[in-house]
């Protein structure tokens, strides 16, 4: 058996632009404001998300034929919260600095609509290996427009990206300032409104 | 459909093997935690007296514990105010009457007394460190390392620009008194000294800081005020 077949790949590229589960389905909007600040926090937050998903839809693919309906989904939640804990236990005790400014953000990938619905909506549906692939893709959608998002905030806001100064001190002595409102949640809505309007100028669907 | 039966094993198996799951990671990563919550206090003992600024310089534990070794002594004091010979490690956390205080000690001098403070927040309890000046009166720095208040609002207390604010205001007035520091709510008026800038959205949270600071503060006070006196 081919490992990627033409639907697998779809399965694994279509959340990547085309059916991004950010920009075009608009879930996942909550963490995607809170953890741009920086870039680092962001792909942290990505790597999280893309072990919890993947493996939850994989899991939750293996076990569907035997889940009862009636405790469906309460058996998923299991499934992603204690996924979800262990990442947070790893962080905790690999990456402690990096866990505080995520602070609650990584708790709550239990409530990221991304991963419940990508459960309910295909692995419950589909075989475990295109089921894993489909969360990793959508996975990385997500990161994908965190790292747009984080990109942005963190040279408009802070002047650096991934926490190596960019803008040279020079500049802030003749006068330029950091621009506060990207630190800010407003800045990730302008930010994530303009990478949305820009996917669907070049994307064009009709709202059904 | 299912039976009801098979819903309750298959529950009852699901949960066994996800707590199963969690418990071993858990104890297994326990040490680790630990470290790094027992690094991340000393840390913070040595950002409270200004010693540690991580805008210039990322720390590494390594540096964190030398830096501590260094320059940090440990003393425990009881309410009166008496040192007492006991080690930081021997302290029964329970025990309310014995208190630990911390001294910044550059070339023998005191640079800087270091004093835990902590209570409740709004949603949770919140765990600092305020360092005082040798006058015992001015604050040198304070530090918010372990709170669960709300990102954003609550939890903006261990960010600097918060605790910046405290630097420089003074726990006893012109008298004498201990009148603490308080967070206001809205601005501190100008050239205040014993009050500095609330945050918006958080003066719950802020009220929790004003409560336990003071009560905190008064647990030292006969220690303060006893070496207040050998200093004039």
């Amino acid at each position: 058996m081919a490992l990627l077949t033409p639907q697998n790949k779809r399965a694994l590229m279509d959340p990547l632009v085309l059916n991004n589960p950010i920009d075009k389905q608009v879930l996942g909007i909550c963490s995607a404001l809170a953890v741009t600040v920086m870039v680092k926090t962001a792909v942290v937050m990505t790597l999280a998300v893309l072990f919890v998903l993947s493996f939850s839809n994989l899991f939750v693919s293996l076990l569907r034929n035997h889940i009862p309906g009636k405790i469906r989904i309460i058996v998923e939640l299991t499934i992603v919260a204690s996924l979800v804990i262990l990442v947070d236990q790893i962080l905790k005790a690999f990456l402690y600095d990096i866990s505080k400014q995520l602070s609650v953000f990584v708790g709550l990938i239990i409530t990221n609509c991304i991963i419940l619905g990508r459960a309910e909506a295909f692995a419950l549906q589909n075989r475990p290996w295109p089921s894993f692939l489909d969360g990793f893709g959508n996975a990385l959608g997500y990161g994908l427009i965190l790292i747009f998002v984080s990109t942005g905030r963190e040279i408009l806001g802070s002047g650096s990206f991934f926490g190596i100064q960019l803008i040279p001190q020079a500049f802030y002595d003749m006068g330029y300032q950091n621009m506060g409102l990207m630190v800010l949640a407003p800045g990730a809505f302008i930010l994530l409104g303009l990478i949305i309007w820009l996917q669907r100028t070049i994307f064009p669907y009709v709202e059904e | 459909m299912h039976s009801n039966r098979y819903t309750l094993l298959f529950a009852a198996a699901v949960t066994i093997v996800a707590s199963i799951l969690l418990a071993s990671a858990a104890t297994f990563l326990k040490p680790l935690q630990d470290r790094n919550e027992a690094l991340n206090v000393k840390k913070n003992i040595l950002k409270a007296a200004g010693l540690v600024n991580e805008h210039s310089h990322k720390y590494s534990a390594d540096e964190i514990e030398k830096m501590y070794a260094e320059k940090i002594r440990e003393q425990i004091i009881d309410s009166k105010g008496n040192h007492l010979a006991v080690t930081l490690k021997e302290l029964d956390p329970k025990d309310t009457g014995k208190f630990p205080i911390f001294f910044d000690v550059e070339n023998g001098d005191t640079a800087a007394v270091i004093i835990p403070v902590s209570g409740k927040g709004l949603w949770s309890t919140i765990y600092g460190y305020i360092a005082l000046k040798p006058d015992l009166n001015t604050v040198q720095g304070i530090t918010f390392y372990k709170h669960g208040e709300t990102p954003g609002l609550g939890g903006e207390i261990e960010k600097e620009w918060f605790t910046e604010n405290f630097k420089d205001t003074e726990i006893f007035d012109a008298t004498g008194v201990l009148v603490s520091i308080t967070v206001a709510k809205g601005e501190a008026p100008k050239g205040a000294k014993h009050t500095v800038d609330g945050i918006s959205g958080s003066t719950l949270t802020g009220n929790g800081i004003n409560r336990f600071l003071k009560a905190d503060l008064k647990k030292y006070q006969p220690w303060l005020e006893r070496h207040r006196k050998e200093l004039n």
